[in-house]
């Protein structure tokens, strides 16, 4: 069981590094894609600072689903990036045994449950697992990552009701990523807002801005703190955007290159990495020995993954039944 | 013999619907296991006797979304709760295929074996109240084709009992498919705790001629097309199989390999049915006893009428039974 600290100032030099490693993570999965040693995956580039804003919020206590743009979410919570990416190359000792790859990885020791790679899957899971920590006990809460292409799914609609109406202690985090696969979010909902939707539920929302960091962990620790409290849903809206295509390889030509070059000037980390050396809270040398680091995990991370041994023939057919 | 009848010579028998059977086995769970839990449209609403026992905790009344009503389910199975979900009629749980197949069913694999399912879907089909094509699909066959779902089908009020205390103490999601026509017919159902075991088909009468395989109400036709064959002298064995999923293939080739025919029964269209999944096991594990082709009888590759007297033509019936056997008597 990993243990969390527990901070009461923005964990800066922390949450940079994780972001760090979150991108380098995704920059090599591509890579090995890219290479012909690794099936397809989908990256959370440019997403970064919403994984680990919404993650320094929780503990413990808390559970997780999580989705197909799931790397940054785990590696925030705190999942072994070697373990991730042999899951990714489907080999034995990644977190499902190879048998998820990187769609659908869950860490049920770390609280990430359910993993779903049906878009809105997540959200229909979710309201579940708030039931039986109502039902159960204790203080957790569930919090559930989705995008806006899910939010357009029916379950969305339905899960936020019954979280709702039966007081679960669901935190919805909607990482509006302007994309739903292929198709840009403003070709298909009338709302630049996923979180103006949550009134009809009667659950409290906000939108914060998905790459600030620190913007993302304070409205986070307050979505938290209220549903740890009140017992009630809470949406919160992380407005972001993906840097990379749905799925690699992904030309992103069907990306408009000015709204592209706009959101990329809004990159989370370089604009992260800007604000702490200006406010000295790192030094360009601590950077450097923090990107030297993080070098060195992804590389390790890389050779697990490729060395690992593939699962036996045997698994084909274990854990169907319980 | 079989497990109930055994049963039923030891112990004090109740006479109750199937109905009325599945009300007392989710009663006895919910006493015996504080884990378990039930919800669905109208679930507190039509079992207030359950709401005032066990309190709107454990029997709750959800909105008309079988998908969330699903979900919930399986998301509250995988982290300790054993919810016992009520989606109506079968055509409905098209809305929840996504949570019952891709969830409940695959996620325990794909995870590598994190999570278990412990949930139970119970939904209603099959001719006799006139409900039409949408209130009405024997849609079974989805769920034994869908891996990591078990799937029952009960012929008479204590196999319901029995059937329903297995799957709510399963660890694995259950589809329990209730008969309709078969809801409010009484039977003998043993008192107490009477369990029937999921995967246990029952040899519902024995014989040596000719074996009827089938499940739900078609069971009743087999039995009386049995009675009218034993007047001419035929002798059938019915099996009863219970369970679709985790299918008892021992009970059903010991049966044909006694008799040398198969005639397999049920409501639900011929095309990749029960049935053809029959047929092929017997035909790949028992061929050299056959001495007759194996016959299928089943409802048309049609939505189920809303007319009385076409849908009382859409199951088969015990006439139909009874030519087909002697058809295949005289081959």
């Amino acid at each position: 069981m990993t243990t969390f600290e527990v901070t009461a100032e923005p964990r800066v030099a922390q949450s940079l590094e994780t972001m760090l490693t979150i991108r380098a993570f995704e920059e090599q999965s591509a890579a090995l894609q890219a290479a012909g040693k690794s099936p397809s995956m989908c990256t959370s580039v440019g997403q970064e600072a919403s994984a680990v804003g919404v993650m320094s919020a929780l503990d413990e206590r808390d559970q997780i689903l999580t989705n197909h743009r799931s790397a940054g979410h785990l590696i925030a919570r705190g999942a072994d990036p070697r373990r991730i990416l042999a899951e990714i190359l489907g080999k034995s000792t990644g977190y499902c045994g190879g048998k998820s790859g990187s769609l659908h990885i869950s860490v049920k020791e770390l609280g990430v449950l359910l993993t779903s790679t049906i878009v809105g899957g997540e959200l229909s899971l979710a309201p579940g697992v708030a039931l039986s920590r109502q039902m159960l006990g204790g203080e957790g809460i569930v919090v559930v990552f989705f995008g806006d292409g899910a939010a357009s799914e029916g379950i969305f609609h339905e899960s936020i009701n019954i979280a709702s109406m039966w007081n679960l202690p669901v935190l919805y985090v909607c990482e509006n990523n302007q994309w739903q696969a292929y198709v840009s979010r403003k070709e298909t909902m009338c709302a630049d807002h996923i979180s103006t939707w949550g009134a009809s539920y009667g659950v409290k929302s906000l939108t914060v801005d998905g790459n600030d960091v620190d913007a993302v962990t304070s409205a986070a620790k307050d979505a938290v703190s209220y549903v740890r409290t009140e017992r009630k849903p809470f949406l919160l809206e992380t407005y972001t955007y993906r840097l990379r295509g749905h799925m690699e390889p992904d030309t992103q030509q069907y990306v408009d290159a000015n709204e592209l070059e706009s959101w990329k000037q809004r990159d989370p980390i370089a604009t992260y990495e800007k604000r702490l050396l200006a406010d000295r809270a790192i030094t360009p040398a601590e950077l450097d020995a923090m990107k030297a680091r993080v070098r060195a995990t992804i590389e390790e991370a890389a050779q697990y993954a490729m060395e690992s041994p593939y699962p036996s023939f045997e698994e084909l057919t274990t854990n169907v039944y319980a | 013999m079989s497990t109930h009848e055994e049963t039923s010579m030891r112990t004090m028998t109740m006479t109750m619907t199937p109905d009325a059977a599945m009300a007392e086995a989710l009663a006895e769970e919910m006493r015996r296991d504080e884990r378990v839990l039930t919800f669905g449209e109208g679930v507190a609403t039509k079992g207030y006797e359950l709401a005032k026992e066990f309190g709107p905790q454990r029997v709750r009344n959800t909105p008309l979304a079988e998908g969330i009503i699903a979900g919930t389910a399986a998301g509250a199975a995988a982290t300790g709760l054993r919810p016992v979900i009520d989606l109506l009629f079968a055509p409905f749980v098209t809305f929840a295929m996504e949570e019952i197949v891709n969830s409940a069913g695959k996620l325990r694999y794909i995870s590598g074996g994190q999570f278990t399912f412990p949930m139970v879907t119970i939904v209603r089909t099959g001719s006799g109240w006139a409900v039409g094509a949408q209130h009405n699909h024997n849609n079974e066959a989805w769920f034994v084709h869908s891996p990591g779902l078990k799937v029952v089908m009960p012929s008479n009020a204590a196999d319901f009992k029995g059937l329903l205390k297995s799957a709510i103490r399963d660890d694995n999601p259950v589809m329990f498919f209730a008969d309709i026509g078969l809801l409010h017919t009484p039977g003998e159902v043993p008192a107490g705790d009477h369990i029937v075991p999921i995967g246990k088909a029952n040899v519902a009468r024995e014989g040596a001629d000719v074996t009827l395989v089938s499940y739900g109400k078609t069971v009743l036709s087999c039995l009386a097309a049995a009675s009218t064959l034993a007047e001419e002298g035929v002798s059938a064995e019915v099996i009863d199989l219970r369970s679709l999923k985790p299918l008892d293939e021992e009970t059903v080739l010991a049966s044909v390999r006694k008799t040398g025919r198969a005639v397999l029964v049920h409501e639900a269209a011929a095309p990749c049915g029960v049935g053809a999944e029959l047929a092929a096991m017997i035909a790949e594990k028992a061929f050299s006893s056959l001495r007759a082709p194996v016959v299928r009888l089943t409802g048309p590759d049609a939505p189920a009428p809303a007319s009385f007297p076409l849908e009382a033509a859409y199951a088969p019936g015990a006439d139909a039974i009874v030519n087909a056997v002697q058809k295949q008597l005289a081959n």
